[in-house]
């Protein structure tokens, strides 16, 4: 496999030919801040935080999606994609009700994370405030839409590593949402496995198990990790 | 080897007519052969569904998604996504009312709003005696006779609220 050599933020780096922008950074240490992005799911650049500067393309792109290529200059932290960055966070916390202080997630949220790494004090629009419903009809999780950020990382879960597709988008725009099958409650959605995988890749207080209370929701996230590198690499990682 | 797999291979059962015995599913099922049953042709198969049926209920979508091996979800998230799929019943006539710029400056706003105060619904909904569905449309083209409102597939030309109320009140039969 051809290697590629690119500069990223002023450092020289050489990744391999299908590798993205944001697996090289990562690997040359440098840290690009994602939301969407999952371990071993399709990226899907929902996000647009892992925006990056790439020089001689006015467009900013996004990391997860883009390709290396040999000689490309990027930059990951200009002050540009700050302001771009923390615009995107003030809009998702605009979007839903983002209450952290009542949030079964607070202090283990990527969401709230980002904003503090991003010096979010503040949002500057209008919280649109939207009446969203919290689903318990799950033996053992519950979905709370008000906190949801549509990454869609659950639904991604469901569909590449579980493979049961419970989970999808319906509707569009600002009506989108995440359902179960045909838009029934969770628990009779019979296509679920109740395998917990969404509530384990989930960014926020979205998804939560069943009894947990404000702040307790804790996930460990090395058991995707584990399951994807079972998976694709047929190595058992404990 | 192929010859023997080739001998192996089951008759194709006779497909099981829908347990409604509602002749439509034979029709959409035939139409989904047509497409080798390909996942890709969901959207195709749709339109057909809603060709037939006139709005996809539940059990429409289930149906495709068996026949295309589909997850429920996914189904329903394609459905949902665009507004051309309705998964309600529509009224027994349709009212367009076009909300492209040219439309919209001449007035389509106040026609919709006033429609909707007369029906007592919102655009998208249909009245409960399930005589008229109201929709809005983006740009349908016909900028030139604005503000257009398409009854029953009959595109109209500058039209006011009050000559939309007064076809939809034919419609509705005696409405005070």
């Amino acid at each position: 496999m051809a290697a590629k050599t690119l500069t990223i933020d002023g450092q020289m780096v050489s990744a391999e030919e299908q590798q993205t922008v944001l697996e090289a950074a990562r690997d040359a240490g440098i840290r690009i801040p994602t939301l969407c992005h999952q371990e071993g799911v399709m990226a899907i650049g929902a996000c647009r935080l892992c925006l990056v500067e790439v020089a001689g393309i006015t467009k900013l792109l996004p990391a997860c999606v883009t390709k290396v290529q040999e000689g490309m200059d990027v930059k990951t932290n200009t002050e540009r994609l700050q302001k771009y960055r923390r615009m995107i966070l003030e809009l998702l916390f605009a979007e839903r009700n983002h209450v952290c202080a009542v949030c079964v997630s607070n202090g283990n949220c990527e969401l709230q994370s980002l904003a503090m790494e991003h010096g979010m004090d503040h949002v500057r629009y209008d919280y649109r405030c939207p009446k969203c419903g919290v689903d318990l009809t799950h033996r053992l999780f519950g979905a709370d839409d008000n906190r949801c950020v549509l990454c869609g990382r659950c639904m991604r879960v469901c569909w590449y590593i579980e493979g049961a597709g419970t989970k999808n988008v319906s509707g569009r725009g600002v009506n989108s949402s995440i359902i179960n099958d045909l838009h029934q409650p969770w628990g009779a959605a019979e296509s679920c496995t109740s395998c917990g995988k969404c509530v384990l890749s989930c960014p926020t207080g979205a998804l939560f198990y069943q009894g947990a209370t404000v702040g307790e929701m804790t996930r460990d996230r090395s058991k995707l990790e584990f399951i994807v590198t079972a998976r694709e690499k047929k190595q058992w990682i404990a | 080897m192929i010859a023997t797999l080739a001998k192996r291979r089951k008759p194709a059962a006779p497909e099981a007519p829908h347990p409604s015995g509602d002749k439509r599913f034979k029709i959409l099922e035939t139409q989904m052969k047509r497409y080798q049953f390909k996942q890709d042709a969901l959207i195709e198969v749709l339109h057909k569904a809603q060709e037939l049926f006139g709005f996809l209920d539940e059990g429409l979508l289930i149906f495709i998604a068996h026949g295309l091996k589909l997850p429920p979800s996914r189904v329903y998230g394609v459905a949902t996504f665009y507004h051309f799929f309705k998964l309600k019943p529509q009224g027994a006539h349709t009212c367009v009312i076009c909300m492209g710029t040219a439309c919209y400056v001449k007035g389509a706003d106040k026609i919709l709003a006033s429609l909707e105060e007369d029906l007592k619904i919102k655009s998208g909904e249909t009245t409960p005696d399930g005589k008229v569905s109201l929709v809005s449309a983006r740009c349908i083209g016909a900028c030139g006779i604005a503000p257009a409102v398409v009854y029953d597939g009959v595109v109209t030309a500058r039209q006011s609220a009050d000559d939309a109320f007064a076809k939809v009140k034919g419609w509705m039969g005696h409405v005070a």
